[in-house]
């Protein structure tokens, strides 16, 4: 994993390209980007491992990001694919703070990633930028949960 | 309608269930000229007749193409079918996709499992006349890698660049590199113009019902969204009523409808 050194004012531009961070402060905007930095990966290159600290929370500006999870007998099974506009991790916000699955990259990605314990400090300190981050959060939660609950339906079996 | 018989001059098989079959008419047979959309009544000797959708353009010799699926009595006869049998035809029956209404407009193509079929001549006919149309998309969902239809084809159309081609596949194994996860999270990376976009939508039922639901969240109108519909069909001109579908016939009111023209009976369980 490549971090890459960049001025800030480039993160800013890169998250306002995102429909995610639309609408957002652009106070509370430059206080994510403040401590935020770019992340370059090539495919099958890790971005998570499971079980280690979710110290970060990542924005996939462009490419593609399977989540996986090791399944004894059967190896990586990739759970979902994510691509640009999509977060990765929210571990970093649910105790114990620990990832549950494999994030890799499929093809090669560009991020953001923002340190988990710089936004938990900013969320708690400021509520108006923590109310923006989460109810942008949440958004992506449950349309995720949603798909997830799709999968289980398993469309495919019920053609007849 | 008497079934004229087609003999079967090819047999493709497409995954372990699926198969696609290419059918050539007796010598002074009337003309089959199929839209995109419709379908033709198949009859196996002894067996019985379904209703399988047209999937591709008709060829200049009358040739007819039916990607079938196995999934009961007759469709199991017909996946085993060999080159040289014979094979019942009536049809073609039912309302086509409005091909003729898609000038200028962006079209995005949304599909899973077998539902391709009767989308492939829409695409076919998108490829053949690529001017005419804004930007084109094409996402199509399969239960796993396996099951993806029409694999060269897809590959093709993505390399082309003429259309956008994403598919994406329930379960992955090892050896997977592509999109994993329901076909409808590719409506919204997908790009269109939500002003000028006309969305065609097939497979099951309940992946229509989430389809309609992403397309519409992308600020889609329903009446710019087509869909595919099944039932069980039998006569396929509108006597017998085994397919109707509220105060409609498949067979002759569909397959292919305006979704606002049947919003209200979508709501209604176990119709």
């Amino acid at each position: 994993m490549t971090q890459i050194p960049t001025s800030k004012p480039s993160i800013v531009d890169t998250l306002r390209k995102h429909q995610v961070f639309e609408g957002i402060s652009p106070d509370c905007l430059e206080a994510f980007a403040a401590t935020a930095h770019h992340v370059s990966l090539q495919p099958r290159e890790v971005l998570i491992q499971e079980g280690a600290p979710a110290e970060e929370f990542l924005l996939i500006d462009s490419g593609r990001i399977a989540i996986e999870i090791f399944v004894q007998g059967r190896g990586h099974v990739s759970i979902e694919t994510l691509g640009p506009g999509e977060l990765v991790g929210w571990s970093w916000l649910v105790e114990p703070h620990r990832w549950h699955f494999d994030a890799i990259a499929v093809t090669p990605s560009d991020l953001i990633a923002f340190p988990a314990a710089a936004a938990r400090e900013l969320l708690a300190s400021n509520h108006e930028c923590g109310y923006g981050l989460l109810s942008r959060f949440l958004p992506q939660i449950v349309q995720r949960l949603r798909a997830t609950r799709m999968q289980l339906l398993d469309f495919y079996t019920l053609e007849q | 309608m008497s079934p004229v018989w087609y003999r079967v001059h090819r047999v493709r098989r497409e995954t372990h269930d699926v198969v696609t079959l290419e059918l050539t008419p007796p010598e002074g047979a009337p003309p089959c000229s199929p839209e995109p959309g419709q379908f033709n009544m198949l009859y196996v000797f002894g067996t019985g007749e379904v209703p399988i959708s047209i999937s591709s353009l008709p060829s200049d010799r009358g040739e007819l193409v039916h990607t079938v699926r196995g999934v009961g009595a007759v469709t199991n006869k017909l996946i085993a079918l060999q080159r040289g049998d014979v094979v019942g035809v009536r049809g073609p029956f039912g309302r086509p996709w409005p091909v003729g209404e898609l000038r200028g407009r962006d079209v995005v193509v949304v599909t899973g499992g077998i539902g391709l079929a009767p989308l492939r001549p829409v695409l076919q006919h998108l490829l053949a006349h690529r001017k005419t149309f804004g930007h084109v998309s094409l996402l199509y969902g399969a239960r796993t890698p396996y099951d993806l239809l029409y694999r060269n084809e897809l590959l093709a159309w993505r390399d082309s660049r003429e259309i956008d081609v994403e598919w994406t596949v329930d379960r992955s194994s090892g050896v997977w590199n592509g999109n994993v996860g329901v076909v409808t999270r590719l409506i919204s990376r997908a790009t269109f113009d939500p002003e000028r976009v006309t969305a065609f939508v097939c497979g099951p039922e309940i992946m229509i019902k989430y389809a309609i639901e992403a397309l519409r969240n992308r600020g889609m109108a329903t009446s710019n969204c087509y869909v595919s519909m099944e039932r069980n069909m039998k006569c396929a001109v509108g006597f017998c009523g085994h397919c109707q579908y509220g105060p409609t016939f498949m067979c002759k009111d569909g397959p292919v409808f305006r979704f606002d023209h049947i919003e209200p009976l979508f709501q209604i369980r176990e119709l």
